[in-house]
């Protein structure tokens, strides 16, 4: 298992340094420039060539692809051009309530879709196969963004039991926290839900009709054990693999859902920074996601491994 | 057997079985009115080509089928018990315990994720009340007793660490575990390789005298039959259409699809006295008349030169492991091997699993590269053509394949893929295609007005008859049949091989003919050779290697046969668990350097 993770670890370097390539080179394409904008009104020639010198912006675009490269793996991915606060420090602080708000919406995704995502499979072609259908189709339709403002002022609003925005770290007040992460959660994780319900249900038939699913009746199992334990476990894997991918899904969700719910995260610093062309902190935090979505996926393979007997002899 | 008093009760009385699917909202009866019974300690087949019944009547007996698509009626009686009226639950007590079942595929029976000690532990937790202890201590004893070697250690195994006969034994030893009275065994030996057959019939049949249970066992192979039952219910289209004792059945079978059944059957040694590659006698289904077959007059020409030479052809597949996917050693799938085939003649290829005879039949066409050797195909030097000479090369040789239902493309109309060769080769326009394609589908015996339809819309021999009219269409001197007729019910594989025969007549093709099964190949080869490991141990005329075979492995492989006739039913192979061996070798493996013998005229046996 360690030379497995360990390969894919070397696989993921020359992955990473493509994207960094990437960011890099698209944030130089961008039009408009940010000494202009940090310059104010007078654009005084001097201060703007002062500023320039200072951020390295005269060197060649190379050179400064490697300052940066060289900075990123001490750990300092610069200062916010903006704010000036060193980028790591503003990502560490955002990045904990992401992971809050996505974890708390995968397992919302997972609750809602796996198991009715079995009990259509089970239950195929039947009403209750109609009915989640529907559901299903329903959830991938409605917008997040009216979603979320509609549930803002059913429950907080009209009812007054969650608040409607803000946010409260887990460690400080958890009853707070997760009151504030609910309805976001939620609204995140609705769509995704759909998803993995479809796949999990698609996956379900397809087990079911094994072979060894026919010779686990034949043995005189109850349906219970049949489904639960011999279906669902190889019904799983493919699930793993899409929820590794959903992430990817679920940091672009947490963009709007943070705007909606005013939730100071990830999605807030990088739309923040897209607007006032903060170099430093759009690089720092595609590049964070760029390793956050490796990591899932690293993850999602190894568990996919582990639950997997036939690849689990190949480590 | 246990001496319980015997009674007449039997074990499993089946009356008026019919069973209906829901198609389209209708009830379509798939079977009718079937009545047998099973005696204690009794063998008692079923036996019948595709969509005759027989695997739907079993797993009605088990109430295996979908609840609300299916609909059993009739009386299906346990020790007396009516199985059909009892709750579904209680049925639950019966599957697995009072009767169990193996299935056909034994890669696909068992469940991938959990250890087979697992699975057979279940069947004792869940119906004998054993502790987890207990039950791994039994499910060893039951490993032991189907002849898994070093039983004890295989426990946490999981199934992909088994070969497809080991995993046989894994069902088996997971359906004994409750001491069933009553073991259904639907086409349990048809997935494996024929020497691997004959052991798992020899295990069903040992342990079935040791347990004294009774067993049901479906089946098409009549071989099988003759060598297993004794008694035997020949079902067609739905209804049993006649039964009673093995003997009876074969030699005095009343029936017209009894008896075409059984003339359709290729039996190793029929063709002792023939010379030449002889047709499958032809009966009529409705009068039970038998055209008697007529020999095929002599098609082969040794004196010019060989249409197709291959000379020392090595394809080898590299095994890589590791962190950087370093190689590791190769598979040795073809080894050196080295033959002629003549103009009008039938070589066959013949061997088990994994022996590399359709890796050489690819091999030769250059669908997959080979490592070195040489093939000379009626001028063409083939394994040093471009792309374009390659191209040219296959007007000559073309393959048909073993699957008809996976070999057409599903979206595209017989005829267009009857003529694409024909018009990618651009060897004439769209009129010159149509009229190929009308001429070709009456050379296979089909109606040119089908050049419209549909694969889905012909059955499994009309739609390897049109793989063999798409095969036709380039006018090819050599064609490679690979499994072509493997796949095929008996009757309809009787009838492809007459086509075959009839086309090699009227268009003096050479065929490669590629197989596992011996009794086709007996009756269709002009000459044959014989696969082990990748390599030839023994080639020479049909006659000779058949009736004089030299190698051990030849000999062993003709011994496993099962041959339909219903006197060799107390035959035993002797208990062995031998494995089909493997050819991946390590890296620097020097392939040994053979010599053979020449038995007789053009008969060659591997020697060292």
């Amino acid at each position: 298992m360690p030379v497995y993770i360990g390969k894919r670890l070397l696989v993921a370097i020359p992955t990473l340094l493509i994207i960094s390539i990437f960011v890099f080179s698209l944030q130089k394409l961008l039009p408009g420039d940010p000494i202009l904008a940090m310059a104010g009104e007078e654009r005084d020639p001097a201060v703007i060539e002062f500023l320039r010198d200072k951020y390295r912006l005269n060197d060649p675009v190379v050179v400064q692809y490697f300052y940066w490269l060289g900075g990123v793996l001490t750990g300092d991915f610069g200062i916010s051009l903006r704010t000036n606060q060193p980028v790591l420090e503003l990502i560490l602080q955002k990045l904990p309530v992401t992971i809050q708000l996505a974890v708390m919406a995968m397992f919302f995704a997972m609750l809602i879709g796996i198991p009715i995502g079995i009990l259509a499979a089970v239950k195929k072609n039947t009403f209750i196969d109609y009915i989640a259908n529907v559901l299903a189709l329903t959830g991938l339709s409605i917008p997040n963004f009216w979603l979320g403002i509609m549930l803002i002022l059913l429950i907080s609003v009209q009812l007054g039991w969650l608040p409607a925005s803000g946010f409260e770290s887990i460690f400080v007040d958890p009853v707070r926290s997760l009151q504030t992460m609910v309805m976001p959660a939620f609204v995140l994780g609705n769509a995704l839900a759909a998803t993995l319900m479809r796949h999990t249900r698609s996956a379900m038939i397809g087990v079911l009709s094994a072979d060894y699913i026919r010779t686990a009746r034949a043995k005189g199992l109850s349906p219970r054990e049949v489904i639960l334990s011999h279906s669902f476990r190889n019904a799983l894997l493919p699930v793993v693999t899409l929820s590794a991918l959903l992430f990817g899904e679920l940091l672009a969700g947490a963009v709007l859902t943070e705007q909606i719910f005013t939730i100071p995260g990830f999605g807030k610093l990088i739309v923040d920074a897209v607007f006032n062309r903060d170099y430093a902190v759009v690089q720092g935090v595609v590049l964070c996601t760029a390793v956050g979505f490796i990591v899932m996926n690293l993850i999602a393979d190894v568990l996919y491994v582990l639950l997997n007997p036939r690849l689990r002899a190949t480590l | 057997m246990t001496e319980a008093p015997m009674t007449e009760t039997p074990v499993l009385s089946v009356r008026n079985l019919t069973t209906s699917f829901l198609v389209d909202g209708e009830w379509k009866s798939v079977v009718r009115d079937v009545s047998f019974d099973v005696h204690p300690g009794e063998t008692v087949a079923i036996v019948g080509e595709s969509g005759s019944g027989k695997s739907v009547t079993s797993l009605s007996i088990m109430r295996l089928l979908a609840a609300n698509t299916s609909r059993i009626e009739g009386s299906l009686l346990l020790s007396g018990r009516d199985l059909l009226s009892i709750s579904e639950k209680e049925m639950r007590g019966v599957r697995g315990n009072d009767a169990s079942m193996i299935f056909q595929e034994p890669m696909t029976s068992l469940n991938p994720i959990f250890t087979i000690g697992r699975q057979i532990s279940e069947v004792l937790t869940r119906h004998k009340g054993m502790s987890k202890s207990e039950a791994r201590a039994e499910t060893v004893r039951l490993l032991e007793k189907v002849r898994i070697p070093n039983a004890g250690a295989r426990f946490d195994d999981y199934p992909h660490q088994f070969s497809g006969g080991m995993r046989q034994r894994v069902m088996i030893a997971m359906a004994l575990a409750s001491k069933p009275r009553l073991l259904i065994a639907d086409e349990p030996t048809t997935a494996l390789d024929v020497t691997i057959q004959g052991q798992i019939l020899d295990l069903i049949k040992i342990l079935q005298e040791e347990e004294g249970m009774s067993v049901l066992f479906i089946t098409h192979d009549m071989g099988v039959v003759a060598e297993i039952a004794d008694r035997t219910i020949v079902m067609y289209r739905g209804e049993a259409v006649e039964s009673g004792p093995t003997e009876e059945i074969f030699h005095r079978g009343k029936h017209p699809y009894t008896r075409a059944l059984l003339s359709a059957v290729p039996r190793l040694g029929s063709m002792q006295d023939r010379k030449w590659p002889t047709r499958f006698p032809v009966v009529d289904i409705n009068t039970g008349e038998t055209a008697e077959p007529k020999e095929v007059a002599g098609t082969v020409d040794t004196r010019k030169t060989p249409v197709l030479a291959v000379k020392n052809l090595v394809t080898r597949f590299a095994v890589r492991s590791g962190l950087f996917a370093t190689q590791t050693g190769s598979v040795h799938a073809v080894e050196n091997i080295s033959f002629d085939l003549f103009q009008g003649e039938t070589l066959s290829l013949v061997g088990e699993s994994g022996c590399g005879k359709s890796t050489t039949g690819r091999s030769i066409m250059r669908l997959i590269e080979p490592t070195s050797g040489d093939v000379a195909l009626d001028g063409y030097d083939v394994l040093r053509l471009d792309q374009t000479g390659l191209r040219d090369m296959r007007k000559t040789i073309q393959m048909i394949f073993q699957d008809p239902f996976s070999s057409l493309n599903p979206r595209m109309t017989v005829g267009a893929a009857i003529s694409e060769p024909f018009v990618k080769h651009k060897l004439g326009n769209a009129k010159d295609a149509k009229e190929k394609t009308a001429d070709l589908l009456r050379k296979v015996g089909l109606s040119p007005d089908m050049a419209g339809r549909y694969p889905h819309e012909f059955s499994g021999g009309q739609r390897q008859r049109i793989a063999i009219a798409r095969a036709l269409s380039l006018d090819p001197k050599v064609i490679v049949a690979d499994e072509s007729v493997s796949a095929l019910d008996v009757s309809i594989k009787a009838q492809v091989c007459n086509l075959l025969l009839d086309l090699q007549q009227n268009l003096n093709l050479a065929f490669l003919f590629i197989s596992h099964d011996m009794a086709v190949v007996e009756r269709v080869s002009h000459r044959v050779a014989v696969m082990y490991l990748g390599e030839i141990v023994e080639i020479g005329p049909r006659a000779a290697v058949f009736d004089n075979p030299q190698h051990p492995y030849t000999k062993k492989l003709m011994a496993a046969v099962p041959v339909p006739d219903p006197a060799r039913r107390g035959i035993r192979r002797g208990i062995s668990n031998d494995e089909l061996k493997s050819p991946v070798r390590p890296m620097g493996f020097q392939p040994p350097v053979r010599e053979y013998r020449e038995v007789s005229a053009g008969h060659m046996v591997q020697v060292a």
